[in-house]
């Protein structure tokens, strides 16, 4: 086998994956260090399928935690409630695994049922719709006692880290952007550029409007279900709409229809938000001021309006590092 | 004589209270090369766009290949084997020129979801082979050298030829072009007419074109309607319609054009 025949992507995710792990052993990386690398990874998933439907096929979705939610509340309820899943008892990984995949599919779902009667809406009435939805979720889990209503589900089991959330990010990176770089991805980027144009070359637009958002609302509810097993809750705030629109800062500022954009930016957003919590903290500790974390988001707001007026493309634009982009088949 | 491929009757179209398009009927046999002319405004878009599939007329009926396909979805008609390119072009600006054709082929393409992500063989001999046949269309409209450029950076005769290759690409029995010698110089005009003339012959496609530049309409068609106000005033044979007294009229009359 040739060498540049061993695919890039992979060679970078188990480089990355020895060196953190080396780090994390020599004490480089502490805990706390390593859940931030793990919320990004988990980020990562949101804001490339959020890609897939923002970006590449260029709707406007604002409710794309909702479908996290999903997944979140989905998974968490089969592992805590139904199996009752222990992370020390040797089956329970797969089951667990089981658990994840049924509430990303369960988000597909509520995706392909919103995504039917929305997507002949355009623009900003898609924007409102989904906006809409995500809040119906937000609010459904509030009032479901089931699921621990407004406390939230407590007690999930604690199966994901470092190495499960690698994986699963790793390989929903590849799935989406092989999609994109098919046949069906070029029909998904048709519509982002002119829909009629599109329709009037035989795609069958709306079909793929739906497939962008079932699989996107698939890889955001695997992500939603990882969280909730990585903190080991699922709360109705952590999917409202405050937290659509920080996937949605991480697509603008990583550039709209790039993948490489989109997990550097996962990273940098994520790690520039814990950075802003523990900056304003001390501040506020230091100086005996009453500011608290919201004042993340204003900071994030500025960002974008930054991002907006200087780099409107975002960090890639649309293009693609050679490490995901992959080969012409010659 | 045979059924004609393409078949429009009582065709009549208002946008509010505009009569856009009146009592329109034709018939376009295979093989042929029609031209529709007309002064602005008179309806011939709008007539293209009825036949797409863009809007579904308020009256008529349209059948091609013997099916009535009035009203159905603009991506089914291409799908029957109608292709056009369009006035204000309607390129993919951002994706390369290779791409904007290998877009056209995708719904004759036949690798599902799962090959595709997997990558596996067949999805990898059918992106081969499509890359191939989408190079070849590049390299019939001159194109080739720009197969990796965004398309959004060619030239504007070089985009009314991407149009015409992006349209072939759905492999059409008839193709519609609106106006496609609209801002090409003299030289590109002659090399137009020639490149219709093939798509004819050697791709077999029958041609319908609305034009206003009158050397084309004239050189090439083999039978010319000319509607005004949506109304058709004369049909027949190029030298016919040439002199007809309402055409000379519509042209040149009152209306000053
Ligand atoms: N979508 C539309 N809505 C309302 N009026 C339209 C629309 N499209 C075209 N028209 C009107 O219909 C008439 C015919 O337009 P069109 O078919 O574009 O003319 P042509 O292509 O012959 O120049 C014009 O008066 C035009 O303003
Ligand atoms: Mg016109």
């Amino acid at each position: 086998m040739k060498l540049q025949k061993f695919p890039r992507f992979l060679a970078v995710v188990i480089l990355f994956y020895a060196v953190i792990e080396i780090l994390f052993k020599l004490d480089v990386v502490n805990g706390y260090l390593l859940h931030i690398i793990n919320l990004s990874l988990i980020y990562v998933i949101l804001a490339t399928s959020l890609n897939l439907i923002n970006g590449i096929t260029g709707q406007f979705s604002l409710g794309h935690m909702g479908f996290a939610g999903v997944g979140a509340y989905v998974s968490a309820a089969l592992s805590t409630l139904v199996f009752k899943l222990s992370p020390s008892k040797p089956g329970d990984m797969l089951v667990f695994v089981g658990c994840i995949v049924a509430g990303g599919l369960a988000a597909a779902v509520v995706g392909l049922l919103i995504g039917f009667p929305s997507l002949r809406l355009k623009g900003d009435y898609l924007a409102i719709v989904t906006l809409g939805f995500g809040e119906i979720i937000r609010t459904a889990f509030n009032n479901l006692d089931v699921v621990g209503g407004p406390r939230g589900l407590l007690g999930i089991p604690k199966f994901s880290n470092f190495t499960t959330i690698i994986i699963a990010s790793a390989l929903s990176v590849v799935v989406i952007r092989n999609l994109i770089q098919s046949s069906h991805g070029r029909a998904m980027l048709s519509i982002r550029e002119n829909e009629v144009a599109a329709e009037l070359v035989g795609i069958d637009t709306t079909r793929y409007k739906v497939m962008a958002f079932t699989f996107g609302a698939f890889f955001a509810g695997i992500a939603g279900g990882l969280l909730a097993h990585l903190i080991q809750l699922a709360h109705p705030t952590q999917f409202g709409f405050i937290k659509s629109v920080e996937v949605l800062i991480m697509i603008y500022a990583g550039g709209v229809g790039s993948i490489t954009g989109s997990i550097l930016a996962a990273f940098g957003l994520t790690f520039l938000s814990e950075g802003l919590r523990l900056g304003i903290r001390s501040l506020a500790d230091a100086t005996g001021l009453p500011i608290g974390g919201e004042w993340r988001m204003v900071i994030y707001a500025l960002l974008l309006i930054f991002i907006m007026l200087f780099r409107n493309e975002g960090l890639m634009g649309t293009k693609e590092s050679k490490i995901i982009e992959l080969p012409e088949v010659e | 004589m045979s059924a004609p491929l393409l078949k429009i009757e009582k065709l009549t179209h208002y946008f509010g209270g505009l009569k856009a398009v009146s009592d329109f009927n034709f018939e376009i046999p295979e093989g042929s090369i029609y031209g529709l002319i007309g002064p602005n405004g008179s309806g011939k878009t709008t007539t293209f766009n009825l036949i797409t599939g863009i809007y579904t007329p308020t009256e008529g009926k349209i059948s091609f290949q013997g099916h009535d396909i009035t009203g159905q979805k603009p991506f089914r008609i291409v799908h029957r084997g109608i292709a056009r390119t369009f006035q204000n072009l309607r390129i993919f600006g951002n994706l390369s020129a290779l791409d904007n054709i290998r877009i056209a082929r995708h719904y004759t393409t036949r690798s599902g979801l799962v090959s595709s992500i997997l990558r596996m063989p067949s999805f990898k001999a059918e992106e081969r082979q499509v890359r191939k046949e989408a190079l070849e269309l590049l390299d019939l409209m001159h194109l080739s050298h720009r197969a990796t450029e965004k398309a959004k950076n060619l030239p504007y005769g070089e985009l009314r030829r991407l149009e015409i290759a992006r349209a072939l690409a759905t492999k059409p029995r008839l193709i519609l072009l609106d106006e496609p010698a609209a801002g090409m110089n003299p030289k590109e005009v002659d090399d137009l007419m020639h490149l219709i003339l093939r798509i004819r012959n050697e791709f077999k496609v029958t041609v319908f074109l609305i034009e206003h530049h009158m050397k084309v309409v004239m050189g090439i068609c083999e039978r010319i309607k000319v509607i005004d106000f949506g109304e058709t005033i004369a049909e027949g044979l190029p030298e016919e319609v040439k002199n007809h007294p309402k055409v000379l009229e519509a042209y040149l009359g009152k209306r000053g054009a």
